[in-house]
Formats: structure tokens, sequence, C-alpha cells
């Protein structure tokens, strides 16, 4: 596995915040996931060895939380809150938008290879909704017409990479 | 009617202009001096303290603080843990989430203090994996507070050592409930742990002593030991002191979060004067008070309460207090704080449905009635939104709902039963009208599923 030396030496020191190594499965696969992009097989057996676990352990732990992925995902992730407040104000609505920008579906990544977009289940912003996330950034109030300029401000971003 | 003033004590520096969330402003303000006074005092002392308080947990249920403390196991030989549990994760809720983004340091103090007091040694913050930013600025402030001698070694200079680490979550609804966090604080699934008989106070992380707080609970710790508990008396109602934050959501000219004294506030006076009334051309029609879980309530309906002497009165749902014996009174609950208001462009019958996909998706699967009920709540709700209602789905609904609560492991049966249970009992002749009349739901209707 392709480590970069910063998320190596990140491993090794969080594993010494429990007495526990067990406690530093959460921690391994978020630093392995922001590393790698996805939780692969390769992935799960390296965690396990090195938390001295079993590979099932791990494996029980990534298809228990939603945030962990087993395959890849587009370039960037935009993630739509689902739940009762935003869907109040029009986060239904937010959702098909980024769809209809991108030409792609709920859970499914753009046939470019740019965005995937997904309902998730209440990002803890109710007071301020409808809220998206994109990749690790909060977006609040976000309407139809927001969500156009998000999408428009992340093609010109991939416009520019190239 | 103007708008009754807040009373911020936790949300204080909140929103305020210049005010950052690094140290040199928090000290600036008088940071860690509670702290450093603390630090003096017996921890006994401290415990009596925030007995006396009557502080009440904000996390949900309402349990008294000093009171959960008291049963940790002191005699065990163990080191004690304390957890903070910022997994906020009931829909409605958002008010940790501008205390971690803005005032990082009220709650690393507030949590050493419950530390010192608890002689707890090692501490953990299980934040939501939701909240990539929120973990950094803790995790910033931790490494600030360490380097000034608040956190780590010889905290202020005295004998006493104690250390923080910020722990992410993933995504799991279930880990603010205390014994499934402990459970993936140890690397598992968050499946819950059976209590009685081991409660976390004395069999928690790594089966030892632990105490579980809410971030906001963990703040008022803070201001009880600033103020005295006489003091901190005064505020609230007895039985419900110190102030509660309201995060409202939902339909109001001005959703967010509001800071009043517990029951000094009515639900009709905190949407119609603080949060500025329904949108305009609309009207309330229905309000959950406490977080999606908490049971809906209807405007119009009408509720005796009993008064202490026998006596009975009759409140509207503008009449509620909003504290948490008035809302258990009115057969609700204060929960978490979180407000969601429903005007009548809702179609309850897809609000319910919702809801219910949230709860079917949080279900972690241990205990059969939750797994299979919430999922099956869910199903028929969604059906009834795509058409295919039928007359007899609301008692259906709610005849499964009634077989999941009190039959599981942990109180999420309860969690997802009780909004079926309501909303059927409140609304019951709109689960009929779906069913019989395709023309139902408003033209304007927003999509909720």
């Amino acid at each position: 596995m392709n480590l970069k030396p910063e998320t190596l030496a990140r491993i090794d020191e969080v594993i010494t915040h429990y007495p526990e190594k067990r406690s530093g499965t959460l921690p391994l696969l978020h630093l392995i996931q922001e590393d790698l992009g996805y939780i692969s097989d390769e992935s799960l057996e390296w965690i396990a060895t090195k938390l001295e676990l079993e590979p099932i352990n791990v494996y029980e732990v990534v298809t228990f939380y939603p945030m962990f992925r087993r395959k890849p995902i587009g370039k960037r992730h935009i993630k739509v809150c689902r739940t009762l407040s935003c869907a109040l104000s029009g986060g239904y609505r937010t959702c098909a938008k980024f769809e209809s920008e991108f030409n792609t579906r709920l859970g499914e990544t753009s046939p470019d290879g740019e965005v995937t977009v997904e309902f998730v289940e209440c990002l803890a912003s109710c007071g301020t909704a409808p809220v998206v996330m994109v990749d690790e950034v909060l977006h609040e109030n976000v309407t139809e017409a927001k969500a156009k300029e998000i999408s428009d401000q992340i093609k010109a971003e991939a416009a520019q990479r190239g | 009617m103007s708008a009754p003033a807040e009373t911020r004590i936790i949300f204080k520096h909140i929103d305020e202009e210049g005010y950052s969330n690094d140290i040199a402003c928090y000290q600036k303000h008088g940071g860690y001096e509670i702290l450093k006074k603390s630090v003096t005092q017996a921890p006994p002392d401290i415990r009596d303290e925030v007995k006396k308080s009557g502080l009440r947990g904000r996390g949900g249920a309402g349990f008294s603080c000093g009171l959960k403390w008291s049963f940790v196991d002191r005699k065990s030989g163990k080191p004690i843990y304390l957890v903070v549990n910022a997994d906020e994760s009931e829909p409605g809720t958002f008010k940790d989430r501008y205390i971690i983004h803005q005032d990082p340091h009220q709650l690393i103090e507030g949590t050493m203090i419950s530390c010192f007091a608890n002689d707890v040694k090692q501490a953990y913050i299980y934040i939501r994996g939701e909240f990539p930013e929120g973990a950094r600025i803790l995790e910033k402030a931790i490494q600030e507070a360490r380097d000034a001698g608040f956190v780590g070694k010889n905290i202020c200079g005295t004998d006493y050592s104690c250390d923080i680490f910020v722990h992410r979550g993933a995504g799991a609804y279930i880990c603010g409930e205390e014994t499934g966090l402990i459970e993936s604080l140890e690397g598992k699934r968050a499946n819950p742990r059976i209590k009685p008989p081991y409660f976390p106070a004395v069999l928690g992380l790594y089966q030892c002593p632990t105490i579980v707080n809410n971030v906001e609970t963990l703040c008022h710790v803070k201001h009880i030991m600033d103020m005295g508990a006489d003091e901190y008396l005064k505020i609230g109602t007895p039985n419900n002191t110190g102030t509660r934050i309201f995060c409202v959501s939902g339909h109001v000219k001005k959703p967010g979060y509001y800071e009043f004294p517990c029951g000094a506030v009515t639900l009709g006076t905190l949407l119609n004067d603080v949060c500025g009334g329904p949108l305009e051309g609309r009207t309330f029609k229905a309000v959950i008070p406490g977080g999606s879980s908490a049971k809906i309530l209807r405007f119009g309906e009408k509720f005796t309460i009993k008064n202490k002497d026998g006596t009975t009165k009759e409140w509207t749902v503008e009449d509620i207090p909003m504290d948490f014996d008035s809302l258990a009174a009115a057969g609700t609950m204060g929960g978490s704080g979180g407000v969601i208001v429903m005007d009548d462009s809702v179609n309850m019958v897809d609000a319910l449905a919702n809801i219910n996909a949230f709860y079917a998706h949080e279900s972690c699967g241990q205990c059969t009635p939750c797994r299979e009920g919430s999922l099956w709540m869910k199903k028929i709700s969604t059906r009834m939104v795509h058409g295919e209602a039928r007359p007899e789905d609301g008692e259906l609904i709610k005849n499964v709902a009634d077989q999941i609560a009190g039959r599981t492991i942990c109180a999420f049966g309860e969690a997802c039963s009780w909004p079926t249970q309501s909303f059927v009992a409140k609304f019951g002749d709109e689960f009929k009208t779906y069913a019989t009349d395709k023309k139902a739901k408003p033209a304007d209707s927003l999509e909720l599923v």
C-alpha cells in the first residue's frame, strides 16, 4: 500500500492515544480513506495487522459506518442533507439540481468522473437549511440558485485542473 | 409584542464580533480562570456543587448530571474515563456545532473541571464524523490548552494530570447513545450495551468507570463553578435549572439558536415573538419540540395539566413553557432542544415518511423489533407517499410502532416509535384522507421523501 509518509506518521501517533489498540480502528480508517479515497481489501488487512486484529473485525466496522466507502468515488463529493429540517426547506429540490447539473443520479458518479452526489442523514445545521457538504466544506441555505452557483464553481475548478 | 431578551450564558460570545476561537481571545475574556480556581478545591466539593445546581443533561434524556457523576465507581482501582458526547445527530439539533466551532475552549475548560472533579486522567471528545472542521478546531484548541498548561501534565501547576483526545465518528446516529458511543470508541460497531446491570459509571470504556456527558452539559459545569450553585439555581425553574439552547428550524421567519432560562419562554413566545412567526401567508400546523424523536404537537390541541395542589389547568401548544417537566406534562419531551416547525403546506404523511426513512437508516440492527420494525414503518409510509396508500395504513403503521417501543436494548426503539405513534394519534384523519382522496396533498406541498 502506498500511503503518504505523513499518513503513516499520523497513524503511529494516533494509536498512542488509546490504551487498547483496537480503538484505533475508526481513526485509521479515516486516515487511509483520506489518503487513498476509499477502503480496499488491502487496506482492511493492513489495518488489521497494524492493530493486531482479524480482518473481519475491521470489515464489520467498515460496513457499519456510512462514511466509509469500499469503492472510489468522483474527485468531488457532494453530500446533500436529506433529513426533515432540510427537506422542509427544499433539500430534495437542491439535490435534484446537483443531479441535473452534473448529469448524474443519487449515489452515482458523473460520467466525467468529477463528482459523486449523495443524500446524507442530518448534517446538524438545521437552522440554515438546506445544507450541503462539498468534500469537507459546509454550504448553508443552499437553494436551487445557490446549488447552481456551487456547481458552476466546481466545473470551473475542474476545467482549471484540466 | 416584542421578543423577550435572551439570557446567553453558554452562547455569550457566539457570533460576537471580534471573538475568535483561539486561546488568547478566550483568556482575554476570562478563560481558564474558573479551571485555575477549581483545581484548588477538593474534587468532592465540586461534585456536590454540580449536584446542588440541579443541572440536567442537555443531550436528550435530561438526567441529573450530579446524580450521574455520583454513580461512578471510585473504589474499583481502575482508571475513570470521561467522554464528551459531541455526536450531535438528532435531526433538528445544531447547538454543539456552534460551541465547537466558535468557542471550543469553553468546552475544554468545562471538560477539564469535570475531569478534575471526578479524578479522570484521560478524556475523549467523540465528535461526529460529519464535523471534520470541528475536529480540527478542537485539536488545535486542545494543543493550545496543552501548551498553556490547562490540559496534559501538571494542570495549572498542580500534581493533577489529564489529557484529552479527539475521536471522530463516521456517520452513525446511534453513536450518540452513550453505550453505543463507548463501543464505537473501542473500535467496534456501535451496538448499544444492555443496561442494567452495568451502567457506564461502573463498567464503561475498556470496562472501566466512565462518564459520558453532552457538550452543552459540560459547558454548564464551568458556569456553575463560576457563579456557584446557589446563583445557578436562581436561573430557570425548580428541577429545570439553568439556561437551555433552543435550535429552531423549519417553517419560521427567523430559524436559529436562542438561549433562555429553562421555562422562561413558552412555545408560543419562542415561535411567534422570538422566531418571527410563520412564513408569509402561512399558519403553524405542527411542532416537534425536542428533536425529531420527540412526540409531535398539533396546533389547536389542548392539554389538561395537573397542578401540584391537585387542581387542573388547560394549555394550548402556545402556552407550554419550554422546560423539561412542562413538555413532558404535555406528552412530549424537551429532548435535545431541537424545535422543528411545520406550517400548513406540509402533509403529515410525507413528514412522517421522511422521519421514518431516517430512523430505518440509523437503526444499529442489534434488536429485531427495531431493525425490522423501523424498516417496516419506512416501507409503509414510503409506499403511502408513492401513491399506494390504503385507509388502514395509519393503524397498521402505529401497530408496528407499538411493537417496538419498550422491547429494545436502548432508547432508539422509543426514538423511532414515538414519531409514528404521535403522528397517527394527532393526524389520523390525514392518514385516512391520503388513501381515499389523492388530491389531499396540496399542490404546493414540499417534496419530503
